[in-house]
């Protein structure tokens, strides 16, 4: 089985080990990943702000590719790992399936280009297809190094459950908790994690969030109620969540007084550590903090935290 | 992020339905909303919120009248003028020239985060593009020739 892999422009730069460890967990499970060929960007939360038409028809271009290389009857699975990307191709895929007048002048400017987005591809993201299609079971027989004992904040921020679900709660999202879970995880309760971390506001500008100080703060809330709840490290699905918390722990130190410094991680760099990956294969040396407390005894008796 | 809009989006609402129409698209408010659809998925009436937001969004940028130093209009053009010329964004390009044209001095602020991204291969400088560009500037133009409700 092999899926359509459609990066986005994050997954090249400061979430490349979001890729990396897609790719390598992937692998592992063997389950391949086809590079949409000449993708192009998808239009984010930028497009859609200028010109309507123009942000679908980024979006059904990407669709429209996917489908002609992969030509007969058959639906084919386009993964998206960024939420962003996510969001904008489904948006498309959308309107297209019901059919505005929006999605009909694009179907016709692609038709101009030679382009034809039949409906066929179909967005999926990469956690939808591990807890799904791949299966819990089969990831925790996998598990070869299990996250015994550590206490994992699952963040789903805003676009992969907002608006559409397609493969979990709106308000009360649970896939990524058993995934996790499956492979050896503790992971916490957290009311916050669908909560929005403000990284939005780049559309890839990520120096910092578009505006500064209310980043920091929306950000800087999400981090200390999971640190408050005993969180060893959090767990994304979004390159622009991953960065946005993870980059700017120090600037909140200062500003808000107490010391924050937690792990911030893909969510497939964690499940890649349990299916016993190689750090380097899973970007890890790419992140800003990684500290993992050591696993606890899996031999028995009471878990062992640092 | 309520508290960094000059209105709340009910005042926003209560604003359209008194005819401050201008007013709303002058506002920073429309330019706050990060689009997370929190308050689409909790209306209860099933307005969407967010779309509307967009939809203001885009008439202000029709009407020239958004804030001009404001950071988040100035994004969403320069993402739009990137990837209209090179199909794909460029993390590095877009945060230098969104600096660079609404605060200059705060670049050097962030230097040091950017350095680290680099030194990580996490933030390459070489703008990356689509092999066909043509193609996608076909779709474009046959837009452009087209005229829809919400351009």
């Amino acid at each position: 089985m092999s899926y359509t892999y459609y990066p986005g422009c994050s997954a090249k730069g400061t979430g490349r080990s979001y890729e990396e460890s897609l790719r390598a967990v992937f692998g592992a499970l063997g389950t391949g990943l086809d590079e949409l060929e000449d993708w192009n960007c998808c239009g984010a939360s930028g497009y859609p702000a200028v010109d309507v038409a123009k942000a679908v028809a980024l979006s059904a271009r990407n669709l429209a590719l996917a489908e002609g290389a992969r030509p007969g009857p058959e639906p084919v699975d386009v993964i998206a790992p960024c939420a962003g990307c996510y969001r904008a191709l489904l948006k498309t895929e959308r309107a297209f399936a019901d059919g505005g007048a929006v999605a009909a002048r694009v179907g016709g400017a692609l038709d101009a280009a030679g382009l034809r987005y039949e409906g066929r591809a179909r967005v999926r993201h990469p956690l939808d297809v591990l807890v799904n299609d791949v299966g819990l079971d089969r990831i925790a027989e996998a598990a070869l190094r299990p996250l015994a004992g550590l206490r994992v904040a699952c963040y789903y921020g805003c676009l992969l459950v907002r608006p559409y679900a397609t493969f979990d709660d709106r308000r009360s999202p649970t896939s990524m908790e058993r995934l996790l879970e499956a492979a050896g995880a503790e992971p916490i309760g957290w009311p916050m994690r669908t909560r929005c971390c403000g990284g939005s506001c780049y559309c890839g500008g990520p120096i910092i969030g578009a505006l500064p100080e209310a980043t920091l703060r929306l950000s800087h809330r999400l981090l200390e109620d999971a640190k408050r709840r005993g969180a060893d490290a959090i767990a994304t699905v979004c390159p622009l969540c991953q960065f946005n918390l993870e980059a700017f722990q120090d600037q909140m130190t200062r500003k808000f007084g107490e010391p924050i410094n937690i792990t911030v991680g893909f969510f497939t760099q964690l499940l890649g550590t349990a299916l016993g990956l190689d750090e380097r294969a899973l970007g890890v040396q790419r992140m800003l903090r990684w500290r993992l407390p050591e696993p606890a005894g899996t031999q028995g008796g009471a878990h062992v935290r640092a | 992020m309520i508290d960094y809009m000059d209105h709340s989006p009910r005042v926003l609402n209560a604003m359209l339905m008194a005819g401050s129409y201008d007013d709303v698209l002058r506002s920073r408010a429309i330019w706050v909303c990060t689009g997370c659809y929190a308050c689409t998925v909790d209306c209860p009436k099933q307005i969407p919120v967010t779309e509307s937001i967009y939809a203001l969004k885009r008439a202000s940028m029709r009407a020239g009248v958004y804030p001009r130093r404001f950071i988040t209009p100035v994004l969403a053009r320069q993402f739009v003028r990137l990837v209209d010329r090179r199909g794909r964004s460029s993390e590095a390009w877009i945060s230098l020239a969104l600096y660079l044209r609404t605060r200059p001095f705060q670049l050097v602020r962030y230097a040091p985060v950017a350095l680290r991204l680099m030194r990580r291969g996490r933030l390459p400088l070489r703008p990356d593009s689509v092999r066909k560009p043509a193609q996608l500037q076909r779709v474009f133009d046959a837009l452009d020739a087209t005229t829809g409700e919400d351009a």
